[in-house]
């Protein structure tokens, strides 16, 4: 009974949830709903965050994914309207093509996952602690951040910037 | 000798000068120009038969042969090359004065006859270039240098016969022309490159050894050579393109298809004749059948053709088949004891160029006064035109064999040559002569003598019975009347030449004298002949004349369609060439060698518009193609490595 | 009992793949978007998972991740301001569409 210990059923029902929440998002024809499900997805994430003791990352996931991003999608979704928004499927060729191998390169990966076998001894449930993310994110030493962060900083610029240059109207 | 290369530079310059800067010059100084360096080379000629045959002879009592030029142009490897250069020997510079003389005469004929013509320069541009070829033709080194000229006179030919490039009739002639003489070239061509492989050289003198070592393959390289001197030369089956050549202007016929080009055959045998008379005696005596077949056949229909040039160019077949016949019958190079023929050959080829041209340019005359070349539309013009009445029966007299004019000498050696190769060649001989005096004065009286057209119209015009006044008959201008008198002096006098003396078949002196017994029978003949076309045609059609057509009419008609030689031509080449290899090969080439670059190209298209559809542009399906190729290589490492 | 790390990596492959099917098979940008953000979400566990089980004393997969959010934060903004501008041109986000770019 070891094996069905508290985290696993944990991990186990955060997975099942997940799955049908992903499947549930490709699969829906309303974007609505595709949204909400990927939201469920998602939080999930969170979860497993919280469950490798990163506690930091899954708040980030949940402000940034969760709040940030999705009320991103709800709004487009809300702004392009009803009438567009139905999801169809492609033809019955090119779905099954693309099951066929999605499903195939899954299994493959799997195998491989499988038959790897990552050691897992060294994982601890110390987490990380919040002054530790902070120097090294800020950090000009070895396995410190800096530069990083300041280019994602860039980066981040220049998406605002794009985004509103794209989408302003004329 | 340096200065012979002129003869050839002076036509292909004014050639160059009249084809290139023609349309800025005037008619006149084109004309002046043409005939001016005409006349140079005329005299050049003259100048050098004076030096070659005053120079004397050698210890071997023959003409030295000169080569002033001979450069290599074109080494094949070994001893054979192609070379380019001048060479003189007897016929040669016979030939010389021949051709430039031919050609000065219709150089002046053609001022007034091409008076105001469309393309006036360019005429003379033809004229000068065909002189060059026909020049370096016969001085050619080597039968290579020969062939290249010969193919060069070919070309003028087509140009000059193709003159009139409007007129479709003048079109298809100059086509046919091409084509027939271009056909027979390639034999000749096929025959050289035998003769140059076999004697490894082009020239006419190969070394003994190789001669007797190839063995058969001479007698082939020389028959074959003899096709291409028979399409040029107009022998029988390929004599076709000769009366439709007639197209030309009247003053090329007289050069080209009459004097010079048409006896480039003779020529050729006469050039290659130490080699048929040593190795291949049995094709000389193909070639005498074939004249005897090709004169008696021309003569035929030359009796009832109503076109006057036309019954002129049957006259000049039956007349070169004459001297191919002369050539044939020789049996030896010792002129005393069967080799006479080589000479009586050169001598009427001397001669008949001169009354040939003359008769062509006289007939020239008479179309120029008429417009049109039906007898029809002649007859009674002896009051209208007296010079040309004159000279035209000088001519016809001459080739009719009648003494003391150039035709009896010259034919005469001919048929005694004959007689002394067969009495049954030397009497079919005797009959064609007699046959050609007969159509020669057919033509001579329906010309001249009988009613005048002009005067019938003009009767008719007074008494109102047509309303548009005849053109009158006129004599022609200077320039034309000169030449043809010209040609008529050396008509009459040619025959006392002792052409013996320059030309023979071993090279020694041979001192002509006339068989009497073959004379007498000639001479009788052309005097019945004559008689009889007298009698028939004097004065219109006499009633011998229609119990004769009543009589003959079948062979007649065929006769006059030139027993349907054309047609079965043209029955043989489409029908059974075109339809039996043409066709077939057409359809390997269309349904098998295209089919096969079709099939490629299909294939290409089919595979291209399978491919097609993936580049839809549509990016998903490009990433599950990626994935997909992706999963291929990962499942390819994963069993494979 | 800790979940072993292969569990973890299952779950990001599952739903990695979830996404490449949607991607395949989806015909709207919108839900495009919404595959795309599921691969990213799974690879970002990967990140996460790996750093966890097999370097826990660095933090190059936590930061990955971290990174790897922020990016798909500005990779979602711009998309969708595309997709909106798209929409206000074509009046449309279906695909099949969108084939102006084809010619």
């Amino acid at each position: 009974m070891e094996l069905l210990s508290t985290n696993i059923l944990i991990f186990a029902g955060l997975a099942l949830v997940m799955i049908v929440a992903a499947f549930a998002a490709v699969t829906t024809s309303r974007m609505m709903r595709a949204v909400t499900y990927l939201l469920f997805v998602l939080f999930g994430t969170a979860g497993v965050y919280f469950m490798l003791h990163y506690t930091f990352l899954g708040a980030v996931q949940i402000i940034v994914y969760a709040g940030g991003i999705v009320v991103l999608f709800i709004f487009a979704a809300l702004l392009i309207g009803k009438g567009t928004i139905d999801v169809t499927h492609t033809s019955k060729r090119r779905y099954f093509a693309g099951l066929l191998t999605s499903v195939s390169a899954m299994m493959i990966t799997l195998y491989l996952i499988v038959t790897s076998g990552f050691s897992t001894d060294k994982f601890t449930v110390d987490g990380v602690p919040m002054k530790v993310v902070g120097t090294a994110l800020m950090g000009t030493d070895k396995h410190n951040y800096v530069l990083t962060f300041e280019v994602m900083s860039i980066l981040l610029l220049a998406c605002m910037v794009g985004a509103i240059m794209i989408a302003r109207k004329k | 000798m340096d200065f012979t290369i002129l003869i050839l530079i002076l036509p292909l310059a004014s050639f160059l000068i009249l084809g290139l800067c023609g349309m800025k010059m005037s008619h006149k100084a084109a004309g002046i120009t043409g005939t001016l360096s005409l006349a140079t080379v005329a005299t050049l000629s003259y100048v050098t038969a004076a030096l070659y045959f005053g120079a004397g002879r050698t210890a071997e009592g023959t003409f030295e042969t000169i080569t002033p030029y001979n450069i290599c142009w074109l080494p094949l490897g070994g001893t054979l090359s192609i070379d380019m250069g001048i060479m003189l020997d007897p016929i040669s510079v016979m030939m010389l004065i021949v051709i430039s003389t031919v050609s000065l005469m219709v150089h002046i004929y053609s001022m007034g006859y091409m008076k105001g013509e469309r393309g006036f320069q360019r005429y003379y541009a033809f004229l000068s270039l065909f002189t060059f070829s026909m020049l370096g033709l016969v001085v050619a080194t080597n039968i290579f240098q020969m062939y290249v000229f010969w193919e060069l006179v070919g070309v003028s030919s087509y140009l000059l016969i193709g003159f009139y490039y409007t007129k479709p009739e003048a079109i298809a002639a100059s086509k046919k022309a091409f084509i027939v003489t271009r056909f027979a070239d390639l034999f000749f061509l096929i025959g050289i490159l035998l003769y140059g492989y076999y004697t490894e050289t082009f020239s006419f003198t190969p070394s003994e050894t190789l001669l007797v070592a190839a063995g058969g393959v001479i007698p082939v390289a020389l028959g074959l050579m003899f096709v291409g001197g028979a399409g040029k030369s107009a022998m029988f089956p390929l004599h076709i393109w000769l009366p439709d050549a007639m197209e030309g202007p009247t003053p090329v016929s007289a050069l080209i298809h009459a004097a010079t080009m048409v006896v480039a055959g003779v020529y050729l045998v006469a050039r290659m004749f130490g080699l048929f008379i040593d190795y291949a005696p049995e094709v000389l005596h193909i070639i005498a059948y074939v004249g005897l077949f090709t004169a008696l056949y021309a003569a035929v229909v030359a009796c009832v053709q109503t076109d006057i040039k036309r019954v002129l160019a049957f006259s000049t077949i039956s007349q070169i088949a004459f001297m191919m016949v002369a050539l044939g019958v020789c049996t030896s190079s010792d002129p005393h004891s069967g080799g006479l023929g080589y000479m009586a050959s050169m001598f009427h080829l001397f001669t008949h160029a001169m009354f040939k041209g003359l008769l062509f340019l006289g007939a020239g005359a008479i179309i120029h006064a008429v417009h049109s070349n039906e007898k029809s539309r002649m007859g009674g013009l002896r009051k209208y035109m007296p010079v040309t009445h004159i000279t035209f029966l000088i001519a016809c007299l001459a080739i009719a064999g009648i003494p003391p004019f150039s035709g009896f000498f010259s034919k005469d050696e001919i048929l005694a040559a004959c007689y002394s190769f067969s009495p049954m060649m030397g009497a079919f001989m005797s009959f064609i002569a007699a046959l050609t005096a007969f159509y020669m004065f057919r033509l001579y009286y329906l010309i001249f003598w009988g009613k005048n057209h002009y005067e019938e119209q003009l009767a008719l015009y007074k008494a109102g019975a047509t309303d548009h006044e005849p053109h009158k008959p006129h004599e022609a201008p200077l320039t034309m009347t000169l030449p043809l008198v010209i040609l008529a002096a050396i008509s009459v006098v040619a025959g006392f030449i002792p052409f013996g003396h320059f030309v023979s078949s071993n090279g020694e002196a041979y001192t002509i004298h006339l068989d009497y017994t073959v004379a007498t029978i000639s001479i009788v003949l052309s005097v019945g002949s004559i008689l009889l076309a007298t009698i028939m045609y004097k004065s219109g059609e006499s009633r011998l004349t229609t119990a004769i057509n009543s009589r003959m009419g079948a062979f007649i008609q065929a006769a006059y369609h030139r027993f349907y030689m054309d047609e079965i031509w043209l029955f043989v080449t489409k029908k059974i060439i075109f339809n039996c290899i043409s066709r077939p090969i057409a359809w390997f080439d269309r349904n098998v060698i295209d089919a096969t670059m079709d099939l490629l190209a299909t294939a290409t298209q089919k595979l291209g518009n399978f491919v097609r559809p993936m580049q839809s542009g549509n990016i998903q399906s490009y990433c599950v193609w990626f994935l997909g190729g992706a999963l291929i290589i990962i499942l390819t490492l994963i069993f494979f490595a | 009992m800790i979940v072993p790390a292969e569990f973890y990596l299952i779950l990001a492959t599952i739903l990695f793949f979830i996404g490449v099917f949607g991607f395949f098979t989806r015909r709207n940008l919108i839900s495009l978007l919404v595959s795309t953000e599921l691969m990213l979400n799974a690879v970002d566990i990967n990140f996460a998972v790996f750093n966890a089980y097999s370097h826990p004393e660095q933090l190059e997969g936590f930061f990955f991740t971290m990174f790897g959010i922020g990016i798909a934060a500005a990779e979602t903004a711009v998309a969708i301001a595309i997709i909106i501008n798209v929409f206000r041109n074509v009046k449309s986000i279906h695909i099949k569409n969108l084939r102006n770019l084809k010619h």
